[in-house]
């Protein structure tokens, strides 16, 4: 499995090391076995605890017992995911994450590419270039300092809600998001949209035709950011969500942590399914995961 | 409305050929196609309504007695005057800072050692990488929770059966000790993230300077110090104030851990600022999140520095 993933990369960001690895091999570099050995056992320390979960999630009450916890059950439990959907109204808070999350990474992709555009073409605009100085200053305002005047004006609104989340999850990545757009706006050449202008195309055609799909890194790049971001996230969700009915799968798992709970097989087999959506996403995609975030690390 | 809709369209490329002047700046500002504006000003209205007004709020009532309801006046500077005086609120500063320093120092040697085995010559390079990320996707509170159990139930009993005695109770109920559990879920949950920033940077040494110190004869641990460090010392830099600034705000990890205890020997800033809420003492709490935001502005302003000098980007 891993030897045909290490054959065929292609992810841009693989691309180099991959190259320059196939290079030296022909040049008769030997591959670091010793090296290779001490990664591999580093990578257990992640392995580990995640063997864990999966071996938690699958015993019985009984299995668990006063052992480690860390021996394989025999036989599996599966009752437990059952057990867990219906404790923690597996669908309900599911639903309400999803709701969150997607609308989070849609809303950030629009309205972070819309103002990077029009910030960057309009560069030398005293109100552009002080509308941008002006959103970067949120990446000097901890969430913890706005956090308690913000939950009473969320709640005075009405959007003391997954609707409240999501505008700011929005806007609380909103500095980040247009900093790493306006970089890359920059390097398109303005001549593309130069000719479809003369075509009569608005500046809102010129950014939906032509602008927005040519930004299509950056756009996974925002993308996995806010996804994993709004999904993970527990600060605002606890805090804003007012409606215990509405809340997202992080805080759905606070349920297993009252002093007389000690069904952890329960809370296990929890916990693996909230984890598990990410999980599944990155290792489906981990070479679009990993180039995305890369570019946005370099950035 | 034809003819000025026409002219807008030039705008952009006329503007810019005369950035500086001030007559460019005001004929551009006549010229900008409308729609520009409408592409940012909502936008605007809406982070100034849910980020900038909470936070003027927030320093309005940082200055009253506010307890969160009821009637409140002013009492000028009595809560920034009471924090330094309370040593429920100095402890947890103490603890945040050494939390965060700690942690700081062991992410990046972490992060440094396996962006260093990632780059090297190893086999099943993809299938490693993508382990070693896995952490970076998943929620820290449930991984926090996870680790919980490790800490509380399976090492006890590991280490009963090896006769480690000290470590015989859980870590997390050793007041001297479970600052440390949360370092290393910490180190655990953080060390991809900066790992990524130290693979950029590795990438972006020419391997020409490896194949020159190769001839000049120099081991892979002076190649190392004299070369890989000071070429990555930017991606360095970035990575120590990024990472120190992000665990002063640490608090999912020490929620699913500790929950501040025991006593309060593991309350961090974030946590103490969040009880004003429930607690009462809102505007004293608030005055509180008005000094820890002074502190990381201050912290940005040397990063900013520090990477203007350095001349890296971010």
């Amino acid at each position: 499995m891993t030897a045909s993933t290490f054959a065929a990369p292609k992810a841009a960001e693989a691309k180099a090391p991959a190259a320059k690895n196939r290079r030296s091999n022909r040049e008769g570099f030997k591959i670091n076995w010793w090296l290779t050995a001490l990664v591999l056992a580093a990578s257990l320390t992640v392995l580990l605890p995640l063997y864990f979960t999966v071996a938690m999630a699958l015993k019985s009450p009984d299995q668990i017992g006063t052992g480690t916890g860390l021996a394989w059950p025999n036989p599996m439990n599966w009752e437990n995911f059952a057990a867990a959907y219906v404790a923690t109204n597996f669908p309900r808070a599911f639903m309400s994450t999803a709701f969150v999350t997607v609308l989070s990474v849609l809303g950030s992709l629009a309205s972070s590419s819309l103002v990077a555009y029009a910030i960057a073409r309009n560069w030398n605009h005293r109100f552009f270039r002080g509308s941008f100085v002006y959103l970067l200053s949120a990446m000097f305002i901890p969430f913890p300092v706005i956090i308690l005047p913000l939950i009473k004006q969320t709640a005075l609104l009405g959007l003391d809600n997954p609707a409240g989340v999501v505008f700011l999850h929005v806007l609380g990545g909103i500095s980040f998001n247009t900093l790493l757009y306006i970089a890359f706006v920059r390097s398109i050449p303005v001549e593309l949209e130069e000719s479809a202008r003369m075509d009569g195309a608005t500046t809102w055609q010129v950014f939906r035709k032509i602008i927005f799909p040519l930004l299509a890194p950056m756009n996974a790049t925002v993308g996995i950011f806010a996804f994993l971001g709004s999904w993970n996230d527990f600060l605002l969700p606890q805090m804003l969500i007012a409606d215990p009915a509405l809340q997202t799968l992080p805080v759905v798992q606070m349920l297993f942590q009252g002093e007389f709970n000690t069904n952890y097989s329960l809370a296990f087999a929890s916990y693996l399914m909230a984890m598990a959506p990410t999980l599944v996403v990155y290792i489906l995609a981990q070479r679009w995961v990993l180039s995305g975030v890369m570019r946005g690390a370099v950035k | 409305m034809t003819t000025t809709s026409r002219v807008a369209q030039t705008a952009p490329p006329a503007g810019r050929k005369n950035p500086t002047s001030a007559a460019g700046t005001v004929r551009s500002k006549s010229r900008i196609d409308p729609t520009y504006y409408w592409m940012v000003v909502p936008v605007l209205a809406l982070f100034a309504f849910f980020i900038t007004l909470p936070a003027l709020v927030g320093v309005f009532f940082s200055l009253t007695n506010y307890a969160g309801y009821g009637d409140w006046k002013f009492i000028g500077l009595m809560n920034y005057v009471n924090i330094f005086k309370d040593p429920a609120v100095l402890q947890s500063y103490v603890f945040t800072f050494m939390f965060a320093l700690t942690t700081t120092v062991v992410v990046n040697v972490v992060a440094l050692a396996i962006a260093l085995g990632l780059n090297a010559k190893i086999k099943w390079r993809t299938g490693i990488r993508t382990v070693f990320f896995i952490p970076m996707v998943l929620s820290a509170l449930i991984v926090s929770f996870v680790f919980n159990y490790l800490f509380s139930n399976t090492l006890p009993v590991l280490a009963e059966r090896f006769g480690v005695t000290p470590l015989a109770t859980s870590i997390l109920a050793n007041e001297n000790l479970a600052w440390l559990a949360i370092v290393l879920v910490t180190v655990w949950q953080a060390a991809p993230g900066a790992t990524i920033i130290y693979l950029a940077g590795l990438q972006s040494v020419p391997s020409e300077v490896y194949e020159a110190a190769d001839l000049d004869g120099a081991g892979s641990f002076r190649q190392f110090i004299s070369l890989t460090l000071p070429l990555i010392l930017g991606y360095l830099v970035i990575n120590v104030i990024l990472g120190f600034k992000g665990f002063l705000g640490t608090y999912e990890i020490i929620v699913g851990l500790t929950g501040g205890g025991p006593g309060m020997a593991t309350q961090s800033v974030a946590m103490r600022i969040f009880s004003g809420f429930t607690g009462g003492d809102y505007s004293y709490q608030m005055a509180n999140a008005v000094i820890y935001f002074l502190i990381t502005l201050l912290i940005s302003v040397i990063q900013l520095r520090l990477i203007q000098r350095r001349g890296v980007s971010l």
